[in-house]
């Protein structure tokens, strides 16, 4: 397994809900600036993977959790850690676009405002920067105030994920963003992906086998809570080693 | 009778038993209005009751209930807002959590008067506020508790709770989620459970029986502290306690009362329907 610079290191996390295991000793290695991809069927633990990366879980009631999720080389998971500030640095684009009640403008503005930004000047950069870092700028510049749900499904969700970015983290975790998308607008949020990983460390649920194959640079295949499969490269679509991933890859489940 | 005519037959039959629930309104409200408008003029709205309160006018009963009900709604928005946000927001469910929302369910059945006694019990004589208008809020307030706080809970329920998740995904605190965007989009619904709580208690008699209301005090209160003469207690009384009342006076009375509880009402429609076409989910 290849260890280039591992951003977020998994270590045997195990993951149970009211009692129903959805992640069996989980160990992985995420590494910084390139495209980590999650796939498998539904039910597999994959986007309950990704929000544990960033805590998200946190919010439902009655689970159990055991292992540890190091960030550069840090327990999320220890005691005293912030959870706020550790999800400003772990940014989440969820399977629906989202988009916040008000404006666009609004939206992109949120999480930063809540950090204490205040100054108009600032704001309008990270405006400015995060919309175009999400290949959304041009759509909207002239209508940054009008409501953000008036847009496209498309350009809401390049919207959530310029309010991640506005946040300036340092993983980008995106959980099928494109699984509402028509095909043009889901060519837009991958091309946005293919940008994006120069400054960024990516975790994405694809919605299929094909989206993961066009943008992996590592892959690891998820089946029922565990992991099978981690490689780097394509070579888990053309070559996998281990039968299942083989069999779900050319489509023989799933 | 062939099917598609036992269907007419019984729509007609359904309809008639809607309009059944519109008949006691409109008659109530036209006779109120057609007894009483003749006693409504500018002398009747701005003046001093004189001769045994058969003359003049209801100012001071009015201006009584403006007052009671503005007092209740400064003691029980907070109160009522703030446990719903912790029901709502923050209690996991436990026996406390269960025991709180039992009381609010029982608090809402108990009949007025009895709050009422209690707000004597408590207020006027326990705490020494006496008969005074701080007692009457008080306890009106408590009576209003139950409406405002399941109205504002479930106004909170309705925000979908993605928009929390996302929040905290965007490194917001759960205050911050609650502050920003959870309470801005329940607002009009917390609002409107606000007014119809507001309007029962200024149409209550019973629980400002025996901790606000005078009989006749043809001044306008000074503190809270004093008592005052409120629109549902001096209609009772002009109804029931003075003979020789004119019959215009009365209805004039409950004229003025339901006007202002109707437009309570009315203001409570127009915010949430106002609300409701800006929402965005």
């Amino acid at each position: 397994m290849v260890r280039r610079n591992p951003k977020i290191r998994i270590q045997e996390v195990s993951y149970a809900y009211e009692g129903k295991p959805a992640l069996r000793a989980v160990t992985i290695d995420v590494p910084a600036n390139a495209v980590t991809v999650f796939f498998g069927p539904a039910g597999g633990g994959k986007t309950t993977l990704l929000r544990l990366i960033n805590r998200l879980n946190d919010l439902v009631e009655g689970t159990h959790m055991s292992g540890h999720i190091l960030l550069d080389g840090q327990d999320i998971y220890a005691p005293g850690v912030d959870v706020p500030s550790l999800r400003r640095r772990v940014g989440m684009v969820f399977a629906l676009p989202l988009p916040l009640p008000g404006t666009v403008r609004e939206n992109v503005e949120y999480g930063p405002k809540l950090g204490g930004v205040r100054d108009r000047t600032r704001l309008e950069e990270i405006v400015v920067r995060s919309l175009t870092q999400a290949a959304l700028w041009d759509e909207v510049k002239d209508r940054l105030d009008s409501p953000a749900s008036a847009l496209s499904g498309g350009q809401q969700q390049r919207l959530c994920i310029a309010r991640s970015l506005a946040l300036e983290p340092e993983v980008l975790l995106l959980d099928e963003p494109t699984s509402g998308l028509d095909p043009i607008s889901t060519g837009k949020v991958e091309e946005t992906l293919f940008e994006l990983k120069q400054h960024y460390t990516i975790v994405i649920v694809p919605h299929s086998v094909q989206q993961a194959a066009r943008v992996a640079d590592y892959a690891a295949f998820f089946l029922m809570g565990e992991l099978i499969e981690h490689r780097p490269g394509k070579e888990i679509f053309t070559a996998p080693r281990k039968q299942r991933t083989e069999d779900y890859v050319t489509g023989r489940f799933g | 009778m062939n099917r598609y005519l036992a269907q007419r037959v019984g729509f007609v039959l359904l309809f008639l038993i809607a309009l059944i629930v519109v008949v006691p309104i409109l008659l109530v409200v036209g006779t109120i209005v057609i007894q009483g408008a003749g006693a409504i003029n500018w002398t009747f709205l701005t003046r001093m009751p004189r001769d045994g309160m058969k003359a003049g006018g209801i100012l001071p009963a009015i201006v009584g209930t403006l007052l009671l009900t503005l007092g209740t709604a400064l003691a029980a928005i907070p109160v009522g807002v703030g446990g719903a946000i912790y029901l709502a927001e923050y209690a996991r469910d436990t026996w406390l959590t269960r025991a709180i929302r039992l009381a609010i369910i029982n608090l809402a059945g108990i009949p007025s008067v009895v709050y009422g006694l209690f707000g004597l019990g408590l207020f006027v004589l326990f705490l020494q506020f006496g008969t005074s208008i701080l007692a009457g809020c008080l306890t009106l307030a408590l009576m209003t508790l139950p409406i405002v706080i399941s109205s504002a809970e479930e106004a909170l329920r309705a925000v979908p709770v993605e928009f929390r998740t996302v929040s905290a995904s965007l490194g917001g605190t759960r205050w911050q989620g609650i502050r920003y965007i959870v309470l801005p989009q329940a607002l009009p619904g917390i609002v409107t459970g606000v007014i119809l709580g507001l309007l029962r208690a200024a149409g209550e008699t019973a629980p400002i029986l025996f901790t606000v209301a005078a009989f006749f005090l043809p001044r306008l209160p000074q503190s809270l502290f004093d008592q005052t003469m409120a629109l549902p207690y001096h209609l009772y009384v002009i109804s029931t306690q003075v003979p020789g009342m004119p019959l215009e006076v009365q209805y004039g009375t409950a004229l003025v009362l339901l006007a202002l509880v109707l437009s309570m009402n009315i203001v409570a429609t127009v915010i949430r329907s106002y609300f409701r076409r800006r929402r965005q989910w």
